[in-house]
């Protein structure tokens, strides 16, 4: 139901971006922290294969995200599963998110819409129904921003929500 | 990293928000300080107990407060609970905003060795 949008604009081919989305080799340059390395990374490379990625923050800590492809279309889009292995919060345990990337060729560039959601849990309290509309509209995510004066980065991420809507 | 996932009262507030019903009432409140129930439910097609249902879902989470003046019930919004559903998916923008930075050197890296290659 909540969900986050990254939109970047790449200067390379939407076949780049792919790979580097999604091979092991790509992974592992890419995902780790800032600080610290990526220890272990897997992946599959297929509807229906497996990720894994491990890696050390710098207070020493481990994480491990895991998920399964959920849909691949080389080069335009892939879906994953996505859920904390270890180094998750307890609360976390049990929630598969849902991470949507798309790829859409600019000239010789790519942009590239980075959707994380499903972020929340939707246990909803049987005081309300549940809705079936998944992800926030615009006119929520300005409220939000208008309440917080989160960056202005943010606003431009937030604005393919609606699109981006997950399930 | 500190990706702990929201409190049972931050699931509340994010499924309030999920309604586009309830977001117009919390952007009305949030231009005007306060709003009688009957000039809240007037720009919508759905009828008075439906507007206070959906009330009931926000004050029950948090968003709003209610207080009767006379005859009439003002309610007012309680920002507190919108700015922890927006520090909490900030910290997500956090966690994914440098490395979508790396995976793009990255990329753009490989495609000028391409570039080069292929002169």
């Amino acid at each position: 139901m909540t969900s986050l949008t990254l939109v970047r604009r790449i200067a390379a081919r939407p076949s780049i971006v792919f790979d580097a989305l999604t091979t092991a080799e790509g992974i592992a340059a890419w995902w780790g922290p800032d600080d610290g390395p990526v220890l272990a990374a897997q992946s599959d490379v297929r509807v229906g294969g497996d990720y894994l990625v491990r890696f050390r923050m710098q207070d020493g800590s481990e994480h491990e995200a895991r998920g399964e492809y959920l849909e691949m279309v080389r080069p335009k889009r892939v879906v994953m599963s996505f859920r904390w292995a270890f180094g998750g919060a307890p609360e976390e345990i049990g929630n598969i998110s849902r991470v949507e990337m798309e790829l859409r060729a600019i000239g010789d560039e790519t942009e590239l819409t980075f959707t994380h959601a499903n972020l929340v849990a939707a246990s909803i309290p049987s005081a309300s129904k549940p809705s079936h509309e998944q992800g926030w509209s615009v006119a929520l995510d300005k409220l939000v921003l208008c309440l917080t004066g989160v960056d202005s980065q943010w606003i431009a991420a937030s604005a393919g929500n609606e699109k981006a809507s997950g399930t | 990293m500190t990706m702990s996932h929201p409190t049972p009262d931050l699931s509340r507030t994010f499924a309030a928000l999920a309604d586009p019903t309830r977001r117009a009432i919390l952007a009305r409140l949030e231009r005007e300080e306060k709003v009688s129930i009957s000039a809240l439910a007037e720009p919508f097609a759905i009828k008075l107990p439906a507007v206070m249902k959906h009330l009931d879902v926000l004050a029950d989470a948090g968003l709003i407060t209610r207080s009767k003046q006379g005859r009439t019930v003002d309610v007012r919004l309680f920002p507190k609970p919108l700015r922890q559903a927006a520090a909490w998916l900030e910290r997500y923008e956090r966690f994914w905003s440098p490395r979508l930075d790396r995976l793009t050197a990255l990329a753009e890296k490989k495609e000028a060795e391409m570039h080069r290659k292929n002169k």
